[in-house]
């Protein structure tokens, strides 16, 4: 883990915010150009200019809001893109949970540092005892929200200036980037039953649910763990 | 006010709930170790789960198969490797890129 994130780790268990910046930057240009699409893609729904800006700070969640924006656009209704949006991100809950025991200060500082959690800031901030490295999670979250919001800004404002992500294979970069973070947590029995059983149970439920579900039962996968420590 | 807005306030009301639930209700409490030890599973579930939808989910649900499963294969490549994570990001998206130049 140390190898992938942070060239210039100096030691186990000292990283500052500067070093979640880092370890996020190659990822943050991808977030970048999404949020330009996403910013490019609301608009044409009709979401007008200001209303994409505010769902990227506050919602801070890629697929949900992609989710939100082609549902409106399509005339799916509000019910529905609202219900599919808060799918995708149920993931979120036992995220948060495994979070939980990382975090410090008062209830309001818990909080907020929990708003800077989305799936790579959490994978990056993974820790090799399990835990989540706070300092870590703070500065790759940070990032990632800043190149999404300035993203969906100039999607949103000036989209015709920008190049199709996908035609530069930028969405290729997410489900890569997640393959070498899940690399060394691979290092035990257990762990690695765990991954397959979460890739398992997606690979099944997906032709059948809508997306976020697959994604959410997956984390079942995870009670091998409390099997195997009895 | 509009479907647009009310659709921007639910959902982002409804995020920062679910992101703020777990580090709220386990504030200062350590959960059970069997519970621990299943949280510290999560990691890899999950990682393996992104992994899986990300290369291959379509639009509306189901699978897609396209560039991304090559690029996918490139990153692989480059982590057998043992490149830098960097390294391994480029190697997918130059792929994928390159196959939907030719494709």
């Amino acid at each position: 883990m140390r190898r992938l994130t942070d060239p210039t780790a100096r030691g186990p268990g000292r990283r500052t915010y500067l070093d979640g910046v880092r370890a996020a930057a190659p990822i943050g240009v991808a977030a970048l150009a999404f949020g330009v699409s996403f910013g490019v893609l609301a608009r044409a729904a009709g979401m007008g200019r200001i209303a994409p800006v505010v769902m990227s700070v506050t919602t801070f969640a890629g697929s949900a809001q992609f989710a939100v924006a082609s549902i409106l656009g399509a005339g799916g209704g509000l019910v529905t893109a609202i219900v599919a949006a808060v799918l995708l991100n149920l993931r979120y809950g036992p995220i948060g949970l495994s979070a939980a025991g990382s975090f410090e200060g008062p209830w309001w500082r818990r909080a907020l540092t929990a708003q800077l959690i989305v799936d790579e800031s959490w994978a990056i901030a993974q820790r090799d005892d399990g835990r989540l490295d706070r300092h870590l999670l703070v500065g790759a979250g940070l990032l990632l929200l800043v190149c999404w919001t300035a993203g969906t800004a100039l999607g949103a404002f000036a989209g015709d200036l920008v190049a199709d992500p996908e035609s530069l294979g930028l969405d290729a970069a997410f489900p890569a980037l997640f393959l070498a973070l899940l690399w060394p947590q691979v290092r035990d029995r257990s762990r690695l039953l765990a991954a397959v059983g979460g890739a398992a149970i997606a690979l099944v439920l997906m032709p059948f649910t809508g997306p976020g579900v697959p994604i959410v039962a997956a984390s079942l996968a995870c009670l091998v763990g409390a099997r195997r420590s009895r | 006010m509009s479907a647009v807005w009310i659709s921007v306030v639910v959902v982002g009301l409804a995020t920062i709930a679910i992101k703020a639930a777990g580090p709220l209700l386990l504030a200062r409490r350590t959960p059970p170790p069997r519970a621990q030890a299943a949280l510290e599973h999560l990691a890899p579930a999950l990682l393996a789960a992104l992994v899986v939808t990300q290369a291959l989910g379509g639009d509306n649900g189901g699978f897609t198969i396209d560039a991304r499963l090559a690029g996918l294969a490139a990153g692989a490549t480059a982590l057998l490797l043992r490149a830098p994570l960097l390294l391994v990001i480029t190697a997918a998206a130059v792929t994928a890129a390159l196959v939907r130049v030719v494709a």
